[in-house]
């Protein structure tokens, strides 16, 4: 019997937290000339570990819909504002060519979970047909 | 899905950046208009950007809102400084005095404003384009 999410393995989740951090990468690029915008990112080493449940990371059971999270995050870890490098006189910490930077290799490793999962899919393909 | 709402931060940071051209364009093409009073005189327009942070989000949200915020243009401000004063008194539009009023367009600050925004619209074009590829690449999983 084979267990599909096991076969999988943490590709799944990993290629959830790169989309949502593309989301992030892409909402401080977007915000590149705004005012007051202060970057934001997340840790993908405690994102992806929250999300297998294997970190140390802990979040507060809610009751009733009208109880706060405990914070916005990605996968239970916590969006964290950036240290900017050079002060901006508009209060902006958006460093457009780190944060492109970090885009581009977001969605190369993205990509490379994409190739993961298609070489999973293959090998149950190939384990399916029995030739 | 978070890839379509990366479609929608650059999109709206498109948008934005488009109007701050537009605003640029329009500065750039009166900087020479003359007027012969002060209230009638072409000022400098500039959009202000601002975060488009969702109700949601704001209140302790999911996450999915939380995570990506796009950009809003919040109004467009006309410049407060000084317009500038020309005598000219050959001008049909010049006062008794000879005195034509100018727009206060700085158009170095323009130039640079346009240069910024093109940049800008650039990057975004190309965070919907990678995007687009991933998308592309999520879709054809597992077809070979």
């Amino acid at each position: 019997m084979i267990d599909f999410d096991r076969h999988l393995g943490i590709h799944p989740q990993a290629a959830m937290l790169r989309s949502q951090r593309a989301e992030v990468l892409a909402a401080n690029l977007a915000n590149a000339d705004t005012p007051n915008y202060q970057a934001r990112d997340l840790d993908f080493r405690a994102a992806l570990e929250n999300a297998l449940g294997t970190g140390d990371g802990f979040d507060l059971a809610r009751t009733s819909d009208r109880h706060l999270a405990l914070g916005d995050g990605v996968g239970g870890a916590e969006l964290m504002f950036r240290t900017p490098t050079q002060a901006s006189l508009d209060q902006n910490t958006v460093d457009v060519q780190a944060e492109r930077a970090r885009f581009a290799d977001n969605a190369l490793r993205y990509q490379a979970t994409m190739r993961f999962l298609d070489s999973k899919f293959s090998g149950l393909v190939k384990a399916f047909r029995g030739d | 899905m978070s890839l379509f709402n990366v479609m929608n931060v650059a999109g709206s940071a498109l948008a934005a950046q488009s109007i701050r051209l537009n605003t640029t364009a329009s500065n750039m093409a009166n900087a020479n208009s003359a007027s012969s009073s002060i209230e009638s005189t072409y000022r400098a327009r500039h959009p202000v950007f601002m975060t488009a942070f969702d109700e949601a989000a704001e209140f302790g949200g999911e996450l999915e809102e939380a995570a990506g915020v796009g950009v809003e243009v919040g109004g467009i401000i006309e410049s407060q400084a000084p317009l500038r004063r020309d005598y000219q008194p050959g001008h049909p539009l010049a006062d008794e005095a000879g005195y034509v009023f100018m727009p206060n367009v700085n158009v170095v600050e323009e130039m640079a404003n346009m240069i910024s925004a093109s940049r800008s619209y650039q990057t975004n074009v190309e965070i919907m384009e990678a995007s687009k590829q991933m998308l592309t690449r999520t879709l054809a999983l597992g077809q070979q």
